[in-house]
């Protein structure tokens, strides 16, 4: 696993990358480098483009313009292999939750030992033992999104991806997620994850992406994001999550 | 009144004596039925889960067709199997005319299509939210299938049962194709409408209660999946 090899996460960049619709741009970003050793947070107002950025930096979509570098190299299918995510609706197979594991695992092709001790090893990091027998489709919300991440980790990947996985959560449920979010930042997998929640990007941040109308207006430390943004846009977002 | 009393309680007596002739019937009505659908699921459910995940010009056209046929009037499709197998048809060598075969051809021409469309429905709507996240797992397109297909399993078993339950009630196809010879080519629906005609309403009274209870067990088992379905699929939904 990849505890065994506490380097530096992968490195994410971005340049000139643009998609337009109908004489509309959605996104335009001109320059990002996600290098930090931490996690990634992307905020902004909806409709700010954030899931749309996400999902150009996992292939999911091609832009019109531009390109995506991991570790300096176009994006490939050999790349995204080592890259997973994470949606804001767990999207779980109609199997059992040690099936959809084992989905991925076999994808893997592992035999079968080594996929049913992965399996077990993963379970009791989203607390999730003693339901692998059940439904996934059965899980409460919570539990839902933590399989789901634990599927996205079973691909052992070098970047994770987020869109607002906890948006639908409550506080309890939330926090078992940023735990689980942590320990992988941890290991060493680069999280890039989107949220509309401040106290969440205080929580887990070493890096802010502040995004608003397709563009990204701010890229800083944590601390310097939050504490003393240099845009008024971001400032503006900050005060009216802060306020309330 | 009187009459119809006594072939009544005499229908009663053929199905529990477990009368031989009877019951040859019903299994051979079974077998071929259940042969017609598990031909018909071996082709339409492949084509159907292909039409449902593969884009390619005119699948559209193919879809609206799909669908028509469902709909096909069962003595057209009896018309058409039995000229394609008649002495002078294309298949005419094969001598297939008035044989049990000849009945499962028919009955597959009429559910093949049903099961196609209704795959190609369920798979789509999955397809549809499973998408991102399959390819996020790399998973393409046409890989997906046989995870669609898996995933849709409580679906696509009602799609068999309505087409068992379209097979087995079927009575125009199979009697052109199948002549209704006695031990021979002799299924429940085509022996209920000879027998009626004939006068002998035991032996029809009979099959029809049979074939009813089958209706009604196909039904419940449908019923009983969809509910399960929903319930699965409700939460999350
Ligand atoms: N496939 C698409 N076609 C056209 N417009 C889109 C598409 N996907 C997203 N958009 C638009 O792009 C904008 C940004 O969307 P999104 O990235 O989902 O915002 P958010 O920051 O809330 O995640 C929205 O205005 C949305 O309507
Ligand atoms: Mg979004």
């Amino acid at each position: 696993m990849r505890d065994l090899m506490p380097d530096m996460p992968s490195r994410l960049e971005i340049s000139d990358l643009a998609i337009e619709r109908k004489g509309r741009v959605l996104l335009d970003v001109p320059r990002l480098s996600l290098d930090g050793p931490g996690p990634t947070l992307i905020l902004g107002p909806n409709g700010a483009g954030k899931s749309l950025l996400l999902r150009c930096l996992h292939g999911l979509i091609q832009a019109d313009r531009g390109r995506v570098l991991q570790d300096g190299l176009d994006l490939t299918a050999d790349h995204k292999a080592r890259q997973a995510m994470v949606f804001q609706q767990p999207v779980l197979l109609r199997r059992s939750v040690a099936a959809n594991l084992d989905f991925v695992l076999k994808r893997k092709r592992l035999g079968r030992a080594a996929r049913k001790a992965r399996i077990a090893d993963l379970l009791a990091e989203g607390g999730l033992d003693g339901k692998a027998r059940q439904s996934a489709r059965s899980l409460s919300g919570g539990e839902a999104q933590r399989l789901a991440i634990l599927r996205a980790l079973a691909l052992d990947p070098e970047t994770l991806f987020l869109d607002e996985p906890t948006s639908a959560l409550d506080p309890t449920a939330t926090q078992a997620i940023e735990a689980m979010i942590l320990r992988a930042s941890a290991r060493g997998v680069r999280i890039v994850m989107v949220t509309h929640d401040v106290g969440q990007a205080r929580r887990l941040a070493a890096d802010i992406v502040m995004m608003q109308g397709g563009r990204v207006v701010e890229h800083g430390t944590a601390r310097q994001v939050l504490e003393a943004p240099k845009c008024q846009a971001s400032r503006q977002y900050l005060a009216g999550w802060l306020v309330t | 009144m009187q009459n119809f009393a006594s072939e009544f309680s005499r229908a009663t007596q053929l199905v529990l004596t477990g009368d031989p002739d009877l019951w040859a019937i019903v299994v051979l009505s079974l077998q071929v039925s259940v042969c017609a659908v598990l031909i018909s699921a071996v082709i339409g459910m492949p084509v159907g889960a292909a039409l449902a995940v593969a884009r390619f010009p005119g699948r559209r056209a193919l879809i609206i067709l799909m669908n028509a046929l469902m709909g096909f009037p069962p003595v057209v499709v009896g018309l058409l199997v039995y000229l394609m197998l008649s002495r002078s048809g294309p298949l005419g060598v094969l001598e297939l005319l008035y044989t049990p075969t000849a009945m499962i051809i028919a009955q597959t021409v009429l559910v093949t299509p049903i099961i196609a469309a209704l795959t190609r429905q369920v798979v789509e709507l999955l397809a549809e939210e499973y998408s991102e996240q399959l390819r996020s797992l790399g998973v393409s397109r046409l890989a997906s299938v046989p995870t669609l297909l898996w995933d849709a399993r409580l679906a696509l078993v009602t799609a068999l049962l309505a087409g068992f339950g379209r097979a087995i009630a079927e009575v125009g196809a199979v009697i052109i194709v199948g002549g209704n010879i006695n031990h021979v080519t002799r299924v429940m629906t085509t022996t209920i409408a000879l027998e009626t005609s004939k006068g002998n309403l035991a032996l029809a009274l009979a099959l029809g209660a049979i074939l009813i209870g089958i209706a009604v067990a196909v039904n419940a088992m449908v019923s009983a999946l969809t509910l399960r379905a929903e319930q699965e699929g409700l939460r999350h939904a």
